[in-house]
């Protein structure tokens, strides 16, 4: 609803619009023009809610006024004070300022200050006395008997911030409330003539290139977006008890920022003061004597517990850095509050106990999507070494900070069961959010109910299939026809392990008959066609289901380039590289250490080709693959040792988690193939979209989770087992070095990474549920639903000779055509004369008993009858 | 010394042995042409060339300076595959008629074996009835129903004993023909040792199953409902997974009938790539396209019901007769296979029931000619090449067959380029009711058709011989598809890694390491799902084989 343009005096209707519906209301309020005003001021008396308070633009406050009912002031924002304040003048009587926020009196005060009619605004005392004894005059209307102390105490504390900036220059309140400084000043006219261009909202993005609005798309809103970016009020109510955790800060500089000219400056209310009054005044013991003996600001607090579900992270400001997006790259400060980001822009008014990050000359990135990870699944009945915790505190410890893991549902398992199971796993051990796939070794029709709640209760929007792996988890066409059936239906994304398992049992068959049984034996077995065949395959599968699907493990060029292709042709396909692949090639199974060419087993194999990794990432550049993942999956080398002497029993999988932005960054964007914002696209951004978690996760915006990597483009890193956050003991990518570190890594709004410093916390991670029907993916496959309706010709019947056949039974043969493991046909044909419906339930005595299905009798009772012996 | 003489296995004399001498026309060849004489004399070719030295008194054929062109080879057609116990209504002889009035003097029929028979006792079969019918020469492809281990004997006799070379496989009709991929692996790797060709009906039966399924279950049962069943993505699909299977396997891929531009396109692409893989369009798909399925006339949509379909692009045509033309698909086919209309509408309320097969045999060559030379898309040594010479290259024929040359069969065409001809079903040879070409103009055609050194054909009049069509034995291992073959095997030699052996430690596999789950789910499948076994008291081995009395 963009009101923009729209002329309000033309279209008085749109004023009518019930005050419920909150999001008009919103953009009505934000998109108004200056002139609008007059009109719209009838309704605003009619709708005004103190949701809507901070939304308002600061024009429309004249109008307002009128309607300014005590109960609304609470609900002040402070930017909004400075627009207010003029204008509240002569209407600020006293029975209002009482219902003024505590934390907006800091900004009130000169205004009191001169009502008091103490014009050396220097000296403390006259003004304190004078409220006091405004306090004492109110008593009598007030209730609260501890109010004027609370206002006083307000008063007595508030200057110290001022000193504390400014070396105790008597004079310099401003300097602490800077909207009354003459810069301020400036900029609240220039903000005030701009008013008429677009909504306060989109102006915090940045002075540089404006941010487009575009309602449902990047910029759509993120459910609970706007609630999060008022200040939360709950938390200073006196009814709700909140223990507050301990924290380490930092100071942030509480002037402008020296470093930025002046030109950026940071406005702090010291809402913190706030808060402690106002657990004194709840606690209610609250004596005058008591206030002189407050430590000053800046010194060591009293330890607060945080608690609950919104205070999780620091707060924290990013400053200084340029802030990278997929869509376009900017300098803006980053304000981030309970692991949420609160705010972007350059004048940022934050609270004054928040952590900066320093970001100069850096580059502010969503944190990384790892789209493909098996840090849980065992292979061969061996669990990776390096399990959840260990996993996630690689994958943050480069910059990754969700992944997308693997659940293996063995067959005949229950896939609920099993995602529980998981879950719960990874909610104790991860360090990062994660979200899960579900690998589906076996379809059937009676999993769809489970995939149904799967889809629909637990957040899970995309299935793997296996192509490969014959008599095992392999995948017929049929069933996998019938499964991206169900996944359309359901509005989830059909993952393929593509490779052709049928070729490659064959292929292992003979490549073991000639002796081969080193890593080698793995890529001989594994030809790159048997990869192409395979992608082929499962997109014309998902092209005749009008299923997305998406290609995990991209190894090879000419797997890449059928994706490309039918990417050219409209299909809705996506392949995803991984990290080994990206960065190294199969040369290496022909190592003669045993141990490095098996680190190196992964399927599909690493091409023999070098340079494909080259080619891939060109492809990734020019946007015909679309994620990077790292296809993590850990074993050490003992574990690998169980295939020493057989390479089919090697267990599968290659390390990555940690070194896939940097490879990315290295292999495309320092060589240029690719700019910072495909980068952030490849490795963040575009997984997030099509798994349905933007702009939850890949997205640097308000109401965006606080996921975010500093990149320090500038700094190389040589890859090693020895420092590698892994308890693997080999690294395919060892010695290799790569450009692009990240500085600094925060995870739902906590710094995890910082000076080389990981300080993760096991647990931390919480499950992203993820919502079916993601847009990018599925707003093509819907309309080509709709479109695709074949339909019949409408003829006369046929009514002509038709020949008469005798045998109209079809005969099949019993021989199965499916490439999956032969479902055991009833036999029918045969009577069995003994076949009854009797049997025993439950277990008997004999069952220990190994049955035999025959019996031969040597010596049949009443002896041997040898009828030849006759003659 | 005009004789009879008693070739082929029948037993049935025939005369071979007239001298002819065709006299003042030009010979093309898939490599050269050249204007000269061609003497003929007990069925072959003595003399080519010109001022040639012939004993008096044989039978001057004057070619006016006309093509002399080796007769064609159609290599797919199907005048005995039975559907559902009824035969096609053009046997060897109406088909061979056909052929021979087209130009073809040569067809290579599939023999196809019901799904668990005998692949010998089919052969023989269909070498007795085309002995007895046949005018023409004829070789036989055998298609393998199904794979197992006695199939396997009986490949090996056919190839050693009967003269075969060339095998076809099912990609498509699911729990009938088709071969899961790990058959078709053994079969190429099979018929690779063998030196036979394998030929592939590509087409993804999974997915056409399915489809076949879905379209029904919309209401759609006319012809319609054929292509929608079987779009050309499932083909392209089979195409593409047969090529890499004889890539892993290392042997050649012949893939019949190309309907498509997708499909096309990816035997090029992989040709490109140095697969040794050939594609066969057909008369069909050369010179129709699929949007008559969805013609009104349920009668006319049903005639061109065919596996692959002709695909609905318009331009497809086109597009195959280019790449015939740049020599990426090699060989014109036919897939002659005509049912009647009453057998057609066996299918009337089931469009999967409608018996697959189109007419071409007799069109075949004079497609080509009017959308490929007559366009200037091909050259006439092309048009040889592929209505031809390749077609006995590939499949062992050559010289015998496929080249006008000095001991070559006698199987010779005159063609001439300018007769017009406008197809329709009243003057076809074929015994169908229906020709799918009804009303299409033609240019250039045969005057004069020579088989096995008779004048079987001319000024539209045939003279043929019931019986008189020979068994031509075919080798295996033929050079044009198998010398690559034999040169990629000695060069791609696995060959392992000597390492020292790996004496680190070694995790210790623990023996059951399965997820053991609480609650599985209520509906599992019957298959991965098996039940607690119960104790059934009365199941024994005791059974009562054969027909009981009491079945009835």
């Amino acid at each position: 609803m963009n009101l923009n343009r729209v002329d309000l005096k033309q279209k008085p209707e749109l004023l009518t619009l019930k005050p419920a519906n909150h999001e008009i209301n919103l953009n009505l309020y934000c998109c108004c023009n200056q002139a609008d005003g007059p009109h719209l001021q009838p309704h605003l008396q009619l709708h005004l809610q103190p949701h809507l308070l901070p939304h308002l633009q600061p024009h429309l406050l004249p109008h307002l006024l009128p309607h300014l009912q005590p109960h609304l002031l609470p609900h002040l924002q402070p930017h909004l004070l400075p627009h207010l304040l003029p204008h509240l003048q002569p209407h600020l009587q006293l029975h209002l300022q009482l219902h003024l926020q505590l934390h907006l009196l800091p900004h009130l005060l000169p205004q009191a200050t001169s009502e008091a009619g103490a014009a050396k605004s220097s000296d403390r005392l006259p003004v304190a006395q004078s409220l006091t004894s405004r306090g004492s005059q109110l008593k009598s209307h007030v209730k609260e008997p501890s109010a004027p102390q609370t206002l006083m105490k307000a008063f007595m504390k508030t200057p110290e911030v001022g000193t504390t900036a400014n070396e105790g220059s008597r004079s310099s309140s401003s300097s602490w409330s800077p909207v009354w400084s003459p810069h301020s000043r400036m900029s609240e006219r220039r903000f005030c003539q701009e008013d008429d261009c677009s909504s306060l909202l989109s102006r915090l993005g940045s002075d540089s290139p404006r941010p487009r609005i575009k309602y449902g798309g990047m910029f759509c809103n993120v459910e609970g977006a706007f609630e999060n970016k008022t200040l939360n009020f709950e938390s200073f109510s006196p009814q709700t008890q909140r223990r507050r955790a301990t924290r380490s800060r930092t100071e942030g500089p509480d002037g402008g920022d020296p470093g930025r000219g002046g030109a950026g400056r940071t406005v702090v209310f010291p809402s913190g003061h706030a808060r402690e009054n106002y657990g004194r005044r709840e606690a209610g013991d609250v004596l005058p004597a008591q206030e002189e003996q407050l430590p000053p600001r800046g010194k060591s607090r009293p330890n607060r517990t945080r608690t609950g579900r919104g205070g999780r992270g620091d707060r924290l400001i990013i400053k200084g850095g340029k802030i990278v997006n997929d869509d376009q790259s900017f300098y803006a400060d980053v304000y981030v509050e309970d692991g949420t980001i609160r705010q972007i822009g350059e004048n940022l008014i934050v609270p004054p106990d928040v952590k900066t990050v320093d970001a100069y000359g850096q580059l502010v990135m969503p944190g990384g999507v790892d789209a493909n990870t098996n840090l849980h699944t065992p292979q061969k009945g061996m669990n990776p070494v390096d399990d959840f915790y260990q996993g996630t505190r690689a994958a943050l410890a480069g910059g990754t900070t969700t992944i997308m893991d693997h659940v293996l549902v063995e067959p005949g398992t229950s896939v609920l069961a099993v995602f529980d199971q998981m879950k719960e796993a990874a909610e104790q051990r991860a360090c990062c959010d994660f979200s899960l796939h579900l690998d589906i070794a076996r379809w059937h029709e009676g999993l769809y109910e489970e995939m149904e709640t799967l889809v629909k209760d637990k957040g899970v929007n995309s299935f793997l299939f296996f192509m490969a792996y014959k008599d095992k988890y392999q995948s017929s066409d049929s069933q996998l026809y019938e499964a991206f059936g169900v996944l359309r239906d359901l509005g989830a994304i059909a993952q393929v392990h593509a490779e052709n398992g049928d070729i490659i049992d064959e292929e292992q068959r003979k490549v073991l008959g000639l002796g081969i049984t080193g890593p080698e034996g793995h890529v001989l077995s594994h030809p790159e066609e048997v990869e192409t065949e395979a992608v082929y395959r499962a997109i014309t599968v998902a092209k005749q289901a009008n299923c997305p699907l998406y290609i995990t493990k991209v190894m090879s060029r000419s797997a890449a380039d059928v994706i490309a292709k039918a990417r050219k042709k409209g299909m809705v396909v996506y392949g995803e590289p991984i990290t080994a692949s990206l960065a190294t090639d199969g040369s290496h199974y022909w190592s003669k250490d045993w141990a490095t060419a098996a680190a190196f087993v992964t399927s599909p194999p690493l091409n023999p080709d070098p340079s494909t990794p080259q080619y891939l990432t060109s492809l990734l550049a020019c946007g015909d693959l679309q994620v990077t993942s790292s296809a993590q999956a850990s074993f050490s080398t003992a574990q690998k040792a169980v295939g020493k002497d057989d390479f089919t029993l090697i267990p599968e999988g290659t390390n990555g988690i940690e070194e896939r932005m940097a490879v990315v960054w290295d292999r495309a964007v320092f060589s240029g193939k690719m700019d910072e914002n495909e980068f952030v696209a490849v490795t963040s951004t575009n997984a997030a979209k099509l798994f349905n978690m933007y702009p939850r996760k890949g997205r640097i915006a308000v109401g965006s989770d606080a996921d975010i990597v500093v990149w320090n483009p500038k700094e190389t890193r040589t890859v090693s087992a020895k420092t590698h956050n892994l308890n693997l003991e080999v690294n395919i990518l060892e010695g290799m070095e790569f450009r692009g570190v990240p500085a600094v890594v925060i995870s739902a709004g906590r710094v995890v990474l910082e000076n080389g410093q990981l300080n993760v916390t096991e647990g931390s991670g919480r499950f992203v549920p993820r919502k079916a029907f993601p847009d990018v993916v599925y707003k093509r496959i819907k309309a080509r639903s709709k479109m695709a309706e074949a339909r019949g010709v409408p003829r006369g019947s046929y009514d002509g000779p038709v020949h008469d056949v005798s045998s109209m039974t079809k005969s099949v043969p019993p021989t199965p055509t499916t490439r999956g493991p032969p479902c055991p046909k009833t036999q029918a044909g045969l009577r069995n004369l003994h076949q009854s419906g009797f049997t025993l339930a439950g277990s008997q005595i004999d069952d220990h008993i190994p049955r035999r299905s025959a019996q031969r009798i040597v010596a049949p009772p009443g002896g041997r009858s040898n009828i030849t012996s006759l003659s | 010394m005009s004789g009879i003489s008693y070739q082929g296995n029948n037993g049935i004399p025939h005369y071979t042995g007239e001298r002819l001498l065709i006299r003042g026309g030009r010979v093309v060849n898939d490599d050269r042409s050249f204007f000269g004489d061609v003497y003929i004399e007990d069925g072959l070719i003595k003399q080519v060339g010109e001022n040639l030295v012939v004993p008096g008194g044989v039978k001057v054929i004057e070619a006016n300076g006309r093509m002399v062109i080796p007769g064609g080879i159609d290599v797919n057609t199907c005048l005995m595959k039975t559907y559902l116990g009824t035969q096609p209504v053009d046997d060897f002889l109406q088909g061979t008629k056909a052929a021979l009035a087209g130009g073809t003097t040569m067809i290579i029929d599939h023999v196809t074996p019901e799904p668990g028979g005998s692949l010998l006792e089919a052969f023989e079969r269909w070498q007795e009835s085309a002995d007895k019918r046949a005018c023409c020469d004829y070789s036989l492809h055998v298609d393998i129903p199904q794979w197992n281990e006695s199939v396997k004997d009986e490949l090996e006799v056919l190839v050693q004993d009967k003269g075969i070379n060339s095998f076809q496989v099912y990609m498509a009709y699911k729990d009938v023909y088709q071969m899961t991929d790990s058959q078709l692996y053994e079969a190429f790797s099979f018929l690779k040792q063998l030196g036979a060709v394998v030929l592939v009906h590509a087409e993804n039966g999974d997915l056409i199953f399915e489809e076949q399924r879905k379209i029904l279950g919309m209401g759609i049962t006319g012809p319609e409902g054929h292509p929608l069943s079987r779009p050309e993505e499932v083909e392209a699909e089979a195409v593409f997974r047969a090529i890499t299977l004889g890539n892993r396997v290392n042997c050649p891929v012949y893939i019949t009938k190309v309907m498509s531009k997708s499909a096309a396109d990816t035997i090029a692409q992989a040709r490109r790539k140095g697969s040794v893989v050939f594609g066969e369009p057909i008369t069909a798909g050369l010179a129709t396209d699929g949007s008559h399925y969805w013609s009104k006339n349920w009668a006319k949509a049903a005639a061109y019901v065919t596996s692959p379909p002709l695909s609905p692009d318009p331009t497809t045509p086109e597009h195959l007769h280019t790449l015939l033309a740049s020599g990426d698909l090699q060989v014109v086919g036919s897939s002659h296979c005509a049912y009647s209309l009453s057998q057609k509408a066996i299918g009337k309320d089931d469009f999967t029931l409608i018996p697959e097969g189109t007419n071409g045999v007799e069109e075949r060559m004079g497609f080509v000619w009017d959308k490929a030379v007559a366009m200037g898309k091909m050259d006439e040594n092309q048009f040889v090449a592929v209505t031809s010479t390749n077609a006995a290259k590939i499949f062992n024929l050559y010289p015998r067959k496929g080249r006008i040359a000095v001991d070559s069969d006698a199987d010779i065409v005159i063609w001439d380029p300018d007769i017009v001809k406008t197809i329709t079903a009243k003057q076809q040879q074929s015994a169908a009711e229906y020709n799918i070409f009804e009303g299409l103009e033609c240019r250039g055609g045969p005057a004069l058709v020579l088989s096995q050194g008779r004048v079987v054909y001319e000024g539209g009049k045939l003279h043929i011989q019931q019986g008189t069509g020979r068994f031509i034995p075919r080798k295996p291992f033929a050079d044009y598809a198998f010398q690559r073959v034999k040169f990629r095997n000695q060069v791609n030699i696995k060959q392992g890694v000597t390492r020292g052996v790996y004496d680190g430690p070694v995790h210790d596999v623990a023996p059951t390491p399965k997820y053991i789950t609480p609650s599985p789910s209520a509906k599992t499948s019957p298959t991965s799902h098996q039940p607690p076994p119960v104790r059934n008291l009365h199941l024994s081995n005791f059974s009562l084989s054969g027909m009981q009395s009491e079945t009835t």
